[in-house]
């Protein structure tokens, strides 16, 4: 049996992280550097997306202070996932929507959780003989080294948090839910400014928690749409719950 | 006592079967294989009677294509409360691919999320003022 992993937390951009470790350094001052570098990965990225921050640098851009040419190149980065995401959903995916006085606004935060996570999760990876999971408010990107037994990832039930939907157990790669169990109805579908309807939560697994992130929401804002828009995407897998409880699984496209 | 244990190979071979999901991969041209090894690995399962009336069932290692697979299945009143992969393929390139495009399988709906062994919750965005209440946070302060 392997001992139980060690447990680390930090709040960013108004989210827990919260890492595991198991093996050589998950209780050691090298793995608490590498979780300190990988903490502070994340405030870079909060400092230049932060849609909170009237001087964040996507703040910036948003108002036209800024050209993208200005900006770090991490944001171009960011704006591309959104925009192919935006193309592949056929626009229910958009990082820019018309705002309360109908003016554009910028909020590529659907895709900055992920991408800033898996940018922490890269840190990590650098810790030699080390497993980790890190849980970002819910989205979860974890490798086991050669041999380790998989890390077990639940799916929470969007009806009662409490429980538990589905379990899937993950060696290496990323599981990201998008629904509103904890958020209330802020999602929306971006090509019609409304809450999806008859989904309540979408689960993706892929290699990455970027994709993973981005296709979780896209899938979500589909609505009805969202298993079988799903099971067209190549690398994934998933979960579907209804609005009627009931659960589907979404195996890998073919 | 007899019939109890036909019902828990019963329920292993169904749980098995979601399991074999998981690997039930494109890269086949056929899930024969993969399907009869579970079946032998469910007529071959042993059981253990724990405290208030708890059993817990451990298949043997079937071997697939991928490595050999091994299911626990923790059953009480008549309740599954916990399926376990107590052995899963692992070392190379394909295995890790395959794992990390698992498929979830669903839980019976009486496995509540304090009696599941999970690492992590994966739900809708949690935010810090929620956190302190959720299940994450009871896996972070217990150390699981």
């Amino acid at each position: 049996m392997t001992a139980a992993p060690v447990r680390y937390v930090e709040h960013v951009m108004g989210l827990p992280f919260s890492l595991a470790l198991r093996g050589r350094h998950a209780a050691d001052d090298v793995g608490r550097a590498a979780w300190a570098r990988a903490v502070a990965v994340l405030r870079e990225a909060d400092r230049v997306f932060s849609t909170h921050r009237a001087d964040s640098v996507v703040s910036r851009l948003g108002r036209g202070e800024l050209a993208l040419g200005d900006c770090p190149p991490e944001v171009a980065e960011v704006l591309a996932v959104g925009a192919a995401v935006q193309r592949d959903s056929g626009g229910a995916f958009a990082v820019r929507r018309p705002g309360p006085d109908g003016a554009e606004v910028l909020d590529p935060s659907g895709v900055v959780k992920g991408w800033a996570a898996e940018r922490a999760a890269g840190v990590l990876r650098g810790l030699p003989g080390t497993d980790f999971l890190l849980d970002a408010g819910g989205d979860v990107v974890c490798r086991t080294i050669d041999g380790g037994r998989p890390w077990r990832v639940g799916i929470e039930d969007p009806h009662d948090p409490r429980r538990l939907v589905a379990t899937v157990p993950v060696t290496a790669g990323a599981v990201a839910t998008s629904g509103t169990a904890h958020r209330g109805q802020h999602l929306v579908d971006a090509r019609t400014g409304r809450p999806p309807v008859g989904v309540a939560s979408v689960t993706v697994l892929a290699d990455s928690l970027v994709d993973a992130d981005v296709d979780a929401t896209a899938a979500y804002a589909l609505g009805r749409d969202a298993a079988r828009w799903l099971a067209g995407r190549a690398g994934r897998t998933g979960l579907v719950v209804w609005a009627d409880g009931t659960a589907e699984t979404v195996p890998p496209a073919p | 006592m007899v019939s109890g244990v036909r019902r828990i190979v019963l329920w292993l071979a169904t749980t098995a079967t979601g399991v074999v999901l998981l690997f039930g991969y494109p890269t086949s041209t056929s899930s024969t294989p993969a399907v009869s090894a579970v079946v032998e690995a469910a007529g071959a399962a042993t059981a253990t009677t724990g405290t208030g009336g708890t059993v817990t069932v451990t298949g043997p290692a079937a071997d697939t294509r991928w490595g050999p697979v091994q299911v626990q299945v923790t059953v009480t009143d008549g309740q599954i409360t916990d399926v376990e992969v107590v052995e899963y393929p692992t070392g190379n390139g394909r295995d890790r691919e395959i794992n990390a495009r698992a498929v979830p399988v669903l839980v019976q709906e009486t496995l509540d999320a304090q009696s599941a062994d999970v690492h992590a919750v994966s739900g809708a965005t949690l935010t810090s003022e929620g956190y302190v209440e959720s299940l994450q946070a009871a896996l972070d302060r217990a150390g699981l």
